[in-house]
C-alpha cells in the first residue's frame, strides 16, 4: 500500500489513540514524516509476508520522556546515523523498517527512516500500542535479542549497546537517554524476515490508519467520532472491545520527568458530581480508577480524548480544566498471554499482578 | 461606571455599565482610522446616559483587528525568527506546517542558533553572543524591524531569551522584540508559532492601541484603558501593544460571555452574527467551550487557550450573487460599507440584510428600495441562509437533540426563530451589542508563579496555599470573592534543584465586583 499525505495524517490520528497517552507527540511526529514525504513523494507499506526470510528488518523509534519530546526536537540526522551504524555492524543493507511501537509519534518514526534509506515500512510492530519501557515488546516475549542496538541524539552522540539480556539493554538505553537530555533515537531488536512475520503484532500500522480514517470521516460527516472509533477498533480484529469509562473535567494533574520517564497522575471530576476518575501514567496511561475502583489496567489501552472532537490528548498535553472522555480498549490478545503479562502487565509496574480485562471490569455484554 | 467597546470589522459597539446594569448602548460604523469610530461610540453612550466622562472608571476594549489581520494576511510585518536550540530542532525549522501564503508574507528569515536548555537545566549548547549579534545585524540590513525569539525550555528558564533580547536591543535598537516565554508554555513549535504571529502584528498593534488611546484623550477620558484577552480577562493597553497575540480569541469570548450574562443561560449555543461572519460557540456549564488540543489561527497551530469557535462566512453584509446562473451567498461581504452599498440604504448591492427586510424578518432601512425578486426566489434565498446557519450549529453540537440558541450580534435577525436544531432561540435585550457587554463585564485574572519544594511542604498544602494567594490577588484587584475559580494550573518539576521542587503557575479568575473598581491589571 502506498502511503500518501492523507494516510499519514490518518496514521498520526490512529496511532495517537493506540499510544494510550504516550509514544511521543503525534503532531511533531507527523510534521517530521510529512517533511520526509516531501523529499521522497511517498512511502510503501508492505505486508510482513512480502519479506524474504533472510531480510534484515530494523525496528526503530524514540526513547525518552514525552515532555522532553515537545521541547527538545530532533536535529534530523539521528535516524540515518543510527541505521547506517547498524548496517556497518551487520555488514549488510537494511531491507525494511518498522515501528517498535505503533502508539503515538513513534508509529510515524520509521517513515523518516524509510525516506532516508529508500526502503519500505512493514505493516506490523512490537507492541500494538505504546509502552514506557523497551523490553515491553512482543519480540522480547518471543525470545528475540534487543541487540545490537544503536542510540543516537540531536547533538551527534552515538552509542552502540551490546548486552546479553533485554532488561539490561533497557536500563543502559534509559540511562543514556537521560544523559543525552531525555530523548534519543533508537534502533533495536534487529529482525530477520522470518522473525518479523511470526514474532510481531501483524497489521497494526494499517489498523492505526483505519482507526484514524474512521475518526476523520465521522467528523466530516458529522457522526459521533467515538462510535466510529469503537467500530473501527473492532473491525481491525486486534482490539475487540472499546468503551467510554468516564466523561468530565481535569481538576488536578501531577506530572514529573523522572528517570527518563514522564510520571504522574491526572484527576478528572465528572460533570454534575458523577464521581471522580484517577488515571496513573508512566509515559503511557497505566491504570484508571473510578471512585478508587479499578476500571482498566495495562496492557489494555486507556486513552484520554477531547470529549468534543475525539482528539487524543497525550500525557504531555494534558492540562488543568480540559473537558475529556476516558476511553478504554482491549489490548491485542497476544499481550494478554501469561508470558506477555509477566513483562507488561500490571505487576511489571508495581501494581497487583493479577490482570483483569476491561470486559470483566466493566461487564461488557458478549465478552 | 464602566464602558465596554467592541471594535469589529463592520461596527464599533459601546455600552455603559453601572454594576450589572446596562445603562446605555450604541452601534456605530467602524471607521477607517478606528479612533473616530471609538470616539463616536463612547460619546453616544455618554450622551444617552446624560453622564460626564468623569463618572467613567474604566474603559475595556475588545477588538478583532489582530485576528482579522492574521486571517486576511494584511498589515503583517516581516519577521526575523531567532531560535536558540541548535543542534536540536533543525529537523523542524520555524514556520514548519504554516500555510505557504502566510509564511511567504512573514518571510522565512530564521536563524537556528546554539542555545536552549535541557529538561534538567543543563544547556543544550552554550549561548553564542557573536552569532546572535550577527543575526541582529542581518535583520537590520534586511530592513526587518520585528524579531521573534524562541528557545528550548524557555518557560522553565528564560535567561537565554532575555540575553538575546539585550543584544538585539544593542545591535538593532528600532526592532520590536517578542519573546516566546511571554506567550506560551511547553511545546516549542506551538509556542514559537505564537511568538512569530505576535511579532507579525507588531506595527499594527502599536498603531491600533495608539488610536484607541487617542480617542480616549480627545474625549477627556482619564480612565484607564484595558484590552480583553483570549480568556476573558483584561490586560493593560501598554501590554496589549507589545503582546497583541494575547487578544486574538477575545472577540468570541466576549460575545459568549456577554450572551451568558444577558440571558443567564448556562448551557447552549451562541450565534454571534456580525457584518461578515457568524461565530458559533458553545456554552458549557456557563463557560465558553475550549478546544483542548490546539487552536489554528490563520491556519497556524498554537497552544493558546481559547474558545472553540466555528466561523462561517455569513453576516448582515454578506453579498447575494444571483447573476451567475445559480444562487451563491458570500463569502464576500460589504462589511462596514453596508450603510452605503446595500439596496436598503440606497446602494446597488444585494445583501442578506436586504433579503431579511424584504422577507419581513427584520425592519430597518427602506424596504421599498430592495428590488422585487418575487416570493419564490425570496423564500429560496432565506431558506438557503437558514440551512447554512443550521449546518453550522449542527457542526458545533455535541449531543443529539435540539439546543438552546442565543442569537446575538448586529445581524442576529438572520437567525430565524424556527431554526432547524434549535429548541428555542433567545434574543436577549442588548443582543446586538453582546460583544461590548462581554468586554465591559470582563473578568479579573491573577497569575501566580512560584517554585515550591514539596519535600519541605506537602503538595496538597502547597497548592491550597497558592490557590488562596491567587484568589486573594483577584479580590485585591477588584474581583468578587464568591465568583473566583482556578482556571489554570501548571506544574513543572525541576529535577536540577534539591528536594522535590516544582515550578507552579496558577491562574485565578473572577467577575468584577458589582460596584468594584479594577485596581491593577498587568
Amino acid at each position: 500500500m502506498r502511503i500518501d499525505r492523507t494516510a499519514l495524517a490518518d496514521l498520526a490520528r490512529g496511532a495517537a489513540f493506540l499510544g494510550s497517552g504516550g509514544g511521543g507527540d503525534p503532531y511533531y511526529g507527523l510534521l517530521l514524516a510529512e517533511a520526509a514525504l516531501e523529499r521522497t513523494g511517498g512511502f510503501d507499506l508492505i505486508s510482513p509476508s512480502d519479506l524474504a526470510d533472510d531480510a534484515l528488518v530494523a525496528p526503530c523509534g524514540w526513547i525518552g520522556a514525552p515532555t522532553v519530546s515537545v521541547e527538545k526536537l530532533p536535529n534530523g540526522g539521528e535516524t540515518v546515523a543510527g541505521l547506517r551504524r547498524l548496517e556497518q555492524i551487520m555488514g549488510r543493507r537494511i531491507d525494511a523498517v518498522l515501528p517498535v511501537e505503533i502508539g503515538g509519534g513513534n508509529g510515524l518514526a520509521p517513515f523518516i527512516a524509510a525516506a532516508e534509506l529508500g526502503v519500505p515500512v512493514v505493516d506490523c510492530d512490537g507492541m500494538g500500542r505504546a509502552f514506557p519501557e523497551s523490553q515491553m515488546v512482543i519480540f522480547n516475549v518471543r525470545g528475540v535479542s534487543a541487540c545490537p542496538s544503536v542510540l543516537t541524539a540531536a547533538c551527534g552522540s552515538l552509542a552502540v549497546i551490546e548486552t546479553d539480556n533485554n532488561l539490561t539493554h533497557e536500563r543502559i538505553a534509559r540511562g543514556l537517554s537521560v544523559a543525552l537530555g531525555g530523548i534519543a533515537h533508537m534502533v533495536e531488536y534487529p529482525l530477520t524476515g522470518t522473525q518479523a512475520k511470526h514474532q510481531s503484532i501483524p497489521g497494526s500500522v494499517s489498523a492505526a490508519i483505519a482507526i484514524g480514517a474512521a475518526i476523520r470521516t465521522a467528523r466530516t460527516e458529522r457522526r459521533d467520532p467515538f462510535e466510529a472509533l469503537a467500530t473501527a477498533l473492532r473491525a481491525t480484529g486486534l482490539y475487540p472491545h472499546c468503551l467510554t469509562l468516564f466523561d468530565g473535567k481535569i481538576t488536578d494533574l501531577e506530572r514529573e520527568t523522572r528517570g527518563g520517564f514522564s510520571i504522574g497522575k491526572v484527576v478528572i471530576d465528572g460533570f454534575g458530581g458523577d464521581g471522580q476518575m484517577e488515571v496513573l501514567f508512566q509515559n503511557e496511561n497505566l491504570v484508571a480508577r473510578l471512585n478508587s475502583e479499578v476500571r482498566a489496567m495495562v496492557p489494555d489501552l486507556i486513552t484520554i480524548m477531547d470529549r468534543e472532537t475525539a482528539d487524543t490528548i497525550t500525557t504531555e498535553r494534558l492540562k488543568y480544566g480540559q473537558r475529556v472522555k476516558v476511553i478504554a480498549a482491549s489490548a491485542p490478545s497476544m499481550l494478554r498471554e501469561p508470558a506477555a503479562l509477566a513483562l507488561m502487565g500490571p505487576g511489571a509496574f508495581g501494581f497487583d499482578p493479577a490482570f483483569t480485562p476491561i470486559e470483566t471490569l466493566n461487564n461488557i455484554e458478549g465478552a | 461606571m464602566r464602558i465596554g467597546v467592541d471594535v469589529g470589522g463592520t461596527n464599533t459597539d459601546a455600552v455603559l455599565i453601572d454594576g450589572s446594569l446596562v445603562v446605555a448602548s450604541t452601534k456605530q460604523p467602524t471607521t477607517a482610522d478606528v479612533s473616530s469610530g471609538v470616539a463616536a461610540a463612547i460619546t453616544a453612550v455618554l450622551s444617552k446616559a446624560e453622564t460626564s466622562p468623569a463618572t467613567v472608571t474604566a474603559v475595556m476594549i475588545g477588538t478583532t483587528h489582530f485576528t482579522n489581520a492574521l486571517v486576511e494576511r494584511r498589515h503583517l510585518d516581516r519577521v526575523g525568527v531567532i531560535r536558540l536550540a541548535s543542534p536540536s530542532g533543525e529537523a523542524l525549522p520555524p514556520l514548519t506546517g504554516w500555510p505557504d501564503a502566510l509564511a511567504a508574507g512573514i518571510g522565512r528569515d530564521y536563524f537556528l542558533l546554539p542555545g536552549g536548555y535541557e529538561v534538567d537545566g543543563r544547556e543544550i549548547s552554550p549561548f553564542d553572543e557573536g552569532k546572535v549579534r550577527a543575526a541582529a545585524k542581518a535583520c537590520r540590513e534586511r530592513g526587518i524591524t520585528s524579531i521573534a525569539v524562541s528557545s528550548a525550555f524557555a518557560p522553565i528558564n528564560a535567561a537565554m531569551e532575555d540575553r538575546a533580547a539585550d543584544i538585539l536591543r544593542q545591535e538593532h535598537p528600532e526592532a520590536e522584540i517578542s519573546l516566546s516565554h511571554a506567550v506560551g508554555r511547553l511545546g516549542l513549535i506551538e509556542r514559537e508559532n505564537g511568538v512569530i504571529l505576535n511579532a507579525a502584528l507588531a506595527s499594527l498593534a502599536r498603531h491600533v492601541i495608539a488610536s484607541f488611546e487617542r480617542a480616549l484623550r480627545e474625549l477627556g477620558l482619564s480612565a484607564p484603558l484595558y484590552i480583553s484577552q483570549n480568556d476573558g480577562t483584561l490586560i493593560s493597553a501598554a501590554y496589549a501593544a507589545r503582546y497583541p497575540v494575547m487578544t486574538i480569541g477575545s472577540g468570541p469570548t466576549n460575545s459568549m460571555r456577554g450572551a451568558a450574562f444577558l440571558t443567564g443561560v448556562q448551557d447552549g449555543i451562541v450565534m454571534d452574527v456580525g457584518g461578515t461572519t457568524c461565530d458559533i460557540g458553545v456554552l458549557a456549564h456557563g463557560f465558553p467551550r475550549e478546544s483542548s488540543i490546539a487552536v489554528d489561527i490563520g491556519g497556524v497551530r498554537t497552544n493558546f487557550r481559547m474558545p472553540d469557535i466555528l466561523a462561517i462566512g455569513l453576516g448582515g453584509g454578506t453579498r447575494i450573487h444571483l447573476n451567475e446562473g445559480d444562487l451563491r451567498i458570500g463569502p464576500d461581504s460589504v462589511g462596514y460599507r453596508i450603510t452605503q452599498d446595500a439596496f436598503l440604504f440606497g446602494g446597488d448591492t444585494l445583501t442578506t440584510s436586504d433579503i431579511a427586510v424584504a422577507a419581513g424578518k427584520a425592519s430597518f432601512g427602506d424596504a421599498a428600495r430592495v428590488p422585487d425578486l418575487g416570493p419564490a426566489k425570496l423564500a429560496g434565498i432565506w431558506t438557503r441562509i437558514q440551512t447554512m446557519l443550521a449546518d453550522g450549529v449542527d457542526r458545533m453540537k455535541t449531543a443529539r437533540g435540539d439546543a438552546t440558541i442565543i442569537a446575538v450580534g448586529g445581524g442576529h435577525f438572520l437567525v430565524s426563530d424556527d431554526l432547524k436544531g434549535a429548541a428555542t432561540v433567545i434574543r436577549p435585550p442588548h443582543a446586538d451589542v453582546a460583544n461590548a457587554v462581554g468586554a465591559a463585564i470582563a473578568q479579573i485574572g491573577a497569575q501566580i508563579e512560584q517554585i515550591v519544594d514539596y519535600a519541605a511542604l506537602p503538595r496538597e498544602t502547597a497548592l491550597a496555599r497558592l490557590k488562596q494567594d491567587a484568589t486573594a490577588r483577584v479580590v485585591a484587584a477588584g474581583g468578587a470573592p464568591d465568583t473566583i475559580e482556578i482556571v489554570d494550573m501548571e506544574e513543572v518539576f525541576l529535577s536540577y534543584l534539591p528536594g522535590r521542587s516544582a515550578q507552579v503557575r496558577m491562574k485565578a479568575v473572577g467577575d468584577l465586583a458589582a460596584k468594584g473598581e479594577i485596581r491593577h491589571a498587568h
